[in-house]
C-alpha cells in the first residue's frame, strides 16, 4: 500500500510530500495547479538523497489505460457511424470487459452528444451517468465521462473527455437534462471548468466549501472542523508546521 | 385590468422552508417551495446533508471492504446494492459466478425489492393520509428481514455477497421459509389493493399528479418505476440481463399516463413479478458451489468499466476504474438511482400543490442515503 | 334559587369533570381502535391493557414546558387554545342524555341554533393560533381550516334545516320527542340528511379524511406546530370533545336520542329496563367509532378537492334535500 512506505520517505523527502497519506505526489497545497508542478517536485525529492530506499513509492498512475480494441472485434454500427460522420472528433476508441468507449476532445463534445442522440443507428436518448476521474500527473488531469444508454436499440456508449484544470469543458444539458445535477455534482467533487451549464452550484457539499473533495489531491485527513472550513488553509498550516519541525 | 388588481393587491409568493427536518421527506431532504396560495411556483431541492463521500472512502478502501459500504447507501435495499457492487468487480476481472451462486443473489435481490417497495408504500400511503397501510406494509417488510437475518445474521445492512460468489450457503430449510413467505405475500399484495386501488380518495389524490411523458421522463434520466410508469420499456433485468434473470420468466409492467397512479400500479405489480421470479428460483436452485475462482488478493487489471442492475428504485450503476496495481479501486463511482429521480422532482411539482409535494416525493421513492452518499 | 342556580352548577360541574375525563378515555380508545385496526396492541405499558394511559398522557403533557415562540403574539397565542376548548364544552348545556330534566342542563327552544352558533366560534381558536404562532406552517393550516369550516358549516347548517322541518322544533328535547311521536328515529326518515352531517362533522372536527389543518405529512402538526405543554393539550382536548359533541348531535338528531330501538313498539318495551342514558351513550359510542373507523381506513383528502366537495356537491345535495323536504311535509 501507498501509506506502508510514506512515512519515512516524509520525513526525509522534501517537505512536499507530506500530504495525503495516498496521494504523495501531492504539491505544497496552496499551489493551484499541482498537475505541472507535480513530476518535477517528485523527481527533484527523491534524487539528491543519499541513503538509497529500499523500494520506491509507487508512483500516481499516469492515468486509464484505456486499451483499444482487438483487431478482429467488429465496432458496432453506432460507433462506425460516428467516426463517419464526424471523423474528426473520434480521438481514439477503446474496448475494454465488453464495454465501448469513445475519447472526444471537449470542443467536439457537443457534436458527438448531439449526433449520438439524434442519429438513428445510435440513437443514445439516455443518458445513465455523468462522472469525472482524477489522474493528476496527467498535463490534462480529469477524465469526464458519459454514460450513454439508448432505450431504443439497447446498447451502450461511454464518451470521454479529457480535460485540464482550466480547459472549459462544455455542458450536455441541452442535450439531456439528466445531465444536469449529474454535471453539478462532478463539478462539485471535481471542479472541472464546465461552461454552459444552467445552474452550476454546490450539490452534496455545503455552498461555501473549500476545494474539490474528490480530487486525488485532496487531504485524507485534518484536525476534525477546522479541516470541513477549509481544507486548503488547513493543509498549508500543515505544511509549515512540518518545515519547522524539520529546522 | 389583471395587472392593475394585481399591483393593487400585495401578493407576496411565500417561501416554504420544507426540511430538512420534515416528517414526509423521507430523510433529510430540503425543499425551499415558492408559493402562491398553495400551489407550488417553484421549488429548489437542497441536498446533501447525509453525504458521507461514500465514494472517496471507498477509493481508499480495498474491494472487499468496500461492500460493507455499499451497504450504506440505499439501506432499504442492501443486498441490491452489495449485487451491483460485486458484479461489477466481477465484470472488471472477468470472474465466473457459479450458477446457484447467481440463483441465491437473484432470490436475494428480488426479496429486498419487495422489502423495499413495502417500505416505499407504506410511507407513501402515509403521506396521503392512509396510514393503516403503512403497518400493514412493514408487517411484510419484518418478514423479509427475518429471512435475510437468518440468512447473513444481520437486518439491514447485510453485508451478503462477495466478490466472485457469495459468503454463505442457504441454511437448511431455507428455501421452504420463502416459498411460505411467497404465499403469505400473494394475499397481502391483495389486501394492500382492496385497501387503495379502487379508493376514491386514493384515486382523487394519486390520478393526474405528477404527469410526465415518456420522452420527458428518458430525457430527464428518470428510472426505475418512475421511468416505467410513462410507458417506457426499461427494465436493466430484461435489457442487460445480470445475476440469473435471463433464466427466468418475468413481465415488466408498464404505465400509461404516467401519474402518480400509474407508478403505484407498477410497483405493486412488480410485487407480483418479484414473488414470481422468486418462486422460479427457489424451484430450480441448481447445486453447487457458491464461491468462483477468485485470487485471495484481489486485484483487477488496470481499466474501467460500468455496469448497472436494477434495483428497487431504478438502474444503479457503478464505474469503476482500476490502476491494476494497487489494492482499491482508482475510481469508484454510484450512479445512484435516487438522485436521478429526484432530479425529476422539480418539473413534476411545480403547479401542484403543497399536499402533493409529498405526494411526489413519495412517488419517487427517493432514499436520501443514496442520494447524498 | 336551589332549582335555578345550585342545581344546575352542580349539573355543569359534574358534566365538565365527564367530559375531561372522557375526552382522556377517548384518545385511548382511538389509540387502541386504530392499533386493533393495524394488526398492533396499542398502549399496553401503563395499566392493565394501558387503561391507564389515559392518566399517563395529560400528565405528562401538563408536565411538559410551555413554549412561547418569541416572535409569537403573546397574548393571542394564549388565547387560542381556550378559545377552541371553550365553545366545545359550552354546547353540551344543551344536549338531553334523557327524558328527565335531571339528565340536560338547560332545554333552550332554540338548542340547536346555539349549537350551530356556538361551534362556530371554535374556529376563531384555530385561526388565531395559527396567525399567533407567526410561523408559516400553522398560518397554512389555518387557512385552510377557516375555509374548510366556513364551507362544511354552511352545508351541515342547510342539512340541518331540513331536520327541522321534520322535527317542527329547535330544541334538542323536542326533537327526540318528535321521533318518540313519529315511532322511527329521523336516520331512517332522513338518510341523506345523516350523511350529509356526518361528512360534515368530519369536516367541521378536522377528522380524517378531512384533516387538512394538521396535517401531519404536509404540514407537520399543522395549526399547532408551534404549541406544546398543556396549551396544546388544550386544542386535543377540544377536538376531541368536538368529536363527542358532533356525535352526540348526530345521535339525538338522527338517532332518537335517549331512545331505545322502535320506541313505538310495545313488544320490545322490556328494553326500558335499560337505562336511557345507556342507550344515548351507546349510541354515542358507536359513532364515535366510527369516527375512528374513518380515521383508520381512509387517506386524506386534498385541500381543494375538500372545497370542491364542500361547494359543488354537499351544498347542492343539502338544499334539495330541505326542498324535497318541504314538499313532502306540505304535501303530507
Amino acid at each position: 500500500m501507498v501509506d506502508d512506505q510514506a512515512p519515512g520517505d516524509d520525513k526525509a523527502a522534501k517537505p512536499a510530500d507530506g500530504g495525503a497519506p495516498a496521494s504523495p505526489e501531492v504539491t505544497p497545497a496552496a499551489s493551484p495547479t499541482p498537475a505541472v508542478a507535480k513530476p518535477a517536485a517528485a523527481a527533484a525529492g527523491t534524487k539528491p538523497k543519499p541513503k538509497p530506499k529500499p523500494k520506491a513509492p509507487p508512483e500516481a498512475p499516469k492515468g486509464p489505460t484505456d486499451p483499444p480494441p482487438p483487431d478482429d472485434l467488429e465496432r458496432p454500427a453506432y460507433l462506425v457511424a460516428l467516426q463517419e460522420a464526424l471523423p474528426d472528433a473520434v480521438q481514439a476508441i477503446s474496448y475494454w470487459v465488453g464495454d465501448w468507449t469513445v475519447i472526444v476532445p471537449a470542443t467536439a463534445l457537443l457534436d458527438v452528444a448531439r449526433f449520438l442522440r439524434d442519429d438513428d443507428v445510435a440513437s443514445f436518448d439516455y443518458c445513465s451517468d455523468v462522472t469525472a476521474s482524477d489522474w493528476p500527473p496527467r498535463e490534462q488531469r480529469f477524465d469526464v465521462i458519459y454514460c450513454l444508454y439508448s432505450i431504443r436499440r439497447r446498447h451502450r456508449i461511454r464518451i470521454k473527455v479529457r480535460a485540464g484544470e482550466t480547459e472549459p469543458v462544455p455542458s450536455v444539458t441541452d442535450v439531456w437534462p439528466a445531465a444536469n445535477w449529474l454535471e453539478r455534482e462532478m463539478w462539485d467533487m471535481f471542479g472541472v471548468n464546465l461552461t454552459g451549464h444552467p445552474d452550476l452550484r454546490r450539490i452534496l457539499m455545503p455552498d461555501n466549501w473549500q476545494g474539490f473533495p474528490q480530487r486525488k489531491d485532496y487531504p485524507l485527513e485534518g484536525p476534525g472542523e477546522f479541516l470541513l472550513e477549509s481544507p486548503m488553509e488547513w493543509l498549508r498550516l500543515r505544511n509549515m508546521v512540518d518545515e519547522t519541525e524539520m529546522e | 385590468m389583471a395587472t392593475e388588481s394585481a399591483a393593487m393587491f400585495d401578493t407576496d409568493e411565500l417561501v416554504l422552508n420544507m426540511g430538512p427536518q420534515h416528517p414526509s421527506t423521507h430523510g433529510v431532504l430540503r425543499l425551499v417551495l415558492r408559493l402562491d396560495g398553495e400551489r407550488v411556483k417553484d421549488v429548489d431541492v437542497v441536498m446533501g446533508y447525509v453525504h458521507r463521500g461514500i465514494e472517496k472512502l471507498s477509493e481508499n478502501r480495498d474491494w472487499t471492504q468496500i461492500i460493507l459500504l455499499t451497504d450504506r447507501m440505499d439501506y432499504v435495499a442492501a443486498a441490491t446494492n452489495n449485487l451491483g457492487y460485486c458484479e461489477t468487480v466481477e465484470k472488471l476481472m472477468e470472474v465466473e459466478v457459479p450458477r446457484r451462486a447467481r440463483y441465491i443473489r437473484t432470490i436475494l435481490a428480488e426479496l429486498q425489492r419487495i422489502a423495499s417497495h413495502c417500505l416505499w408504500l407504506g410511507t407513501h400511503a402515509m403521506d396521503i393520509g392512509a396510514m393503516t397501510v403503512f403497518l400493514y406494509a412493514f408487517r411484510e417488510r419484518e418478514l423479509i428481514l427475518d429471512l435475510f437475518e437468518e440468512y447473513c445474521g444481520a437486518r439491514l445492512t447485510y453485508n451478503s455477497m462477495r466478490i466472485g460468489g457469495l459468503p454463505l450457503d442457504l441454511p437448511s430449510g431455507w428455501d421452504a421459509k420463502v416459498r411460505a413467505f411467497c404465499d403469505i405475500m400473494d394475499s397481502k399484495v391483495e389486501e394492500y389493493e382492496e385497501l387503495l386501488t379502487n379508493n376514491r380518495i386514493w384515486l382523487q389524490r394519486t390520478r393526474g399528479i405528477g404527469v410526465i411523458s415518456g420522452p420527458d421522463a428518458t430525457a430527464l434520466g428518470l428510472c426505475g418505476p418512475p421511468l416505467r410508469g410513462s410507458g417506457v420499456y426499461r427494465d436493466v433485468r430484461k435489457d442487460e440481463p445480470y445475476a440469473a434473470y435471463d433464466e427466468f420468466e418475468f413481465d415488466v409492467p408498464l404505465g400509461t399516463r404516467g401519474d402518480t397512479y400509474d407508478r403505484y400500479l407498477i410497483r405493486l405489480e412488480e410485487f407480483r413479478q418479484s414473488i414470481r421470479i422468486i418462486r422460479q428460483a427457489v424451484d430450480g436452485l441448481p447445486e453447487g458451489p457458491i464461491m468462483g475462482k477468485v485470487p485471495r488478493l484481489l486485484k483487477p487489471k488496470a481499466g474501467e468499466t460500468y455496469h448497472a442492475i436494477e434495483s428497487p428504485k431504478g438502474e444503479l450503476g457503478y464505474f469503476i476504474a482500476s490502476d491494476g496495481r494497487s489494492t482499491n479501486p482508482y475510481r469508484f463511482r454510484v450512479r445512484p438511482p435516487s438522485f436521478c429521480n429526484l432530479q425529476g422532482l422539480r418539473p413534476l411539482v411545480i403547479g401542484h400543490l403543497v399536499a402533493d409535494v409529498v405526494a411526489l416525493i413519495g412517488t419517487l421513492d427517493v432514499v436520501l442515503g443514496e442520494v447524498d452518499r | 334559587m336551589i332549582d335555578t342556580v345550585f342545581w344546575p352548577l352542580v349539573k355543569i360541574v359534574v358534566l365538565l369533570n365527564a367530559v375531561m375525563v372522557s375526552v382522556t378515555f377517548m384518545t385511548l380508545l382511538e389509540r387502541k381502535v386504530i392499533a386493533w385496526a393495524q394488526s398492533r396492541l396499542g398502549p399496553m405499558r401503563v395499566g392493565p391493557y394501558g387503561v391507564l394511559q389515559a392518566i399517563a398522557d395529560p400528565i405528562k403533557l401538563i408536565l411538559k414546558e410551555d413554549i412561547t415562540p418569541a416572535k409569537a403574539d403573546k397574548v393571542m397565542f394564549t388565547l387560542a387554545p381556550i378559545m377552541s376548548l371553550v365553545p366545545a364544552f359550552v354546547v353540551f348545556a344543551v344536549i338531553p342524555f334523557g327524558a328527565d330534566p335531571f339528565y340536560y342542563v338547560a332545554d333552550i327552544n332554540v338548542g340547536l341554533l346555539f349549537i350551530v352558533s356556538v361551534t362556530s366560534i371554535g374556529v376563531y381558536g384555530i385561526i388565531l393560533a395559527g396567525w399567533a404562532s407567526n410561523s408559516k406552517y400553522p398560518l397554512l393550516a389555518s387557512l385552510r381550516a377557516s375555509a374548510q369550516l366556513i364551507s362544511y358549516e354552511i352545508a351541515v347548517t342547510m342539512t340541518l334545516v331540513s331536520l327541522i322541518l321534520t322535527a317542527g322544533t329547535l330544541s334538542m328535547v323536542g326533537i327526540v320527542e318528535a321521533q318518540q311521536e313519529a315511532g322511527v328515529w329521523f336516520g331512517f326518515i332522513q338518510p341523506v340528511a345523516f350523511v350529509l352531517v356526518l361528512i360534515g362533522g368530519l369536516a367541521e372536527t378536522n377528522r380524517a379524511p378531512f384533516d387538512m389543518p394538521e396535517a401531519e405529512q404536509e404540514l407537520t402538526g399543522g395549526f399547532h406546530t408551534e404549541y406544546s405543554g398543556m396549551r396544546f393539550a388544550l386544542f386535543f382536548l377540544a377536538e376531541y370533545a368536538n368529536m363527542i359533541v358532533i356525535s352526540a348531535v348526530i345521535v339525538v338528531l338522527f338517532w332518537g336520542g335517549w331512545l331505545r330501538p322502535f320506541p313505538s313498539v310495545d313488544a320490545l318495551a322490556v328494553l326500558d329496563y335499560i337505562p336511557q342514558w345507556c342507550w344515548f351513550f351507546f349510541k354515542m359510542f358507536m359513532v364515535l367509532y366510527l369516527f375512528i373507523w374513518i380515521r383508520a381506513t381512509l387517506p386524506r383528502y386534498r385541500y381543494d378537492q375538500l372545497m370542491r366537495i364542500g361547494w359543488k356537491v354537499l351544498i347542492p345535495i343539502a338544499i334539495a334535500n330541505v326542498v324535497i323536504t318541504a314538499v313532502v311535509k306540505v304535501l303530507l
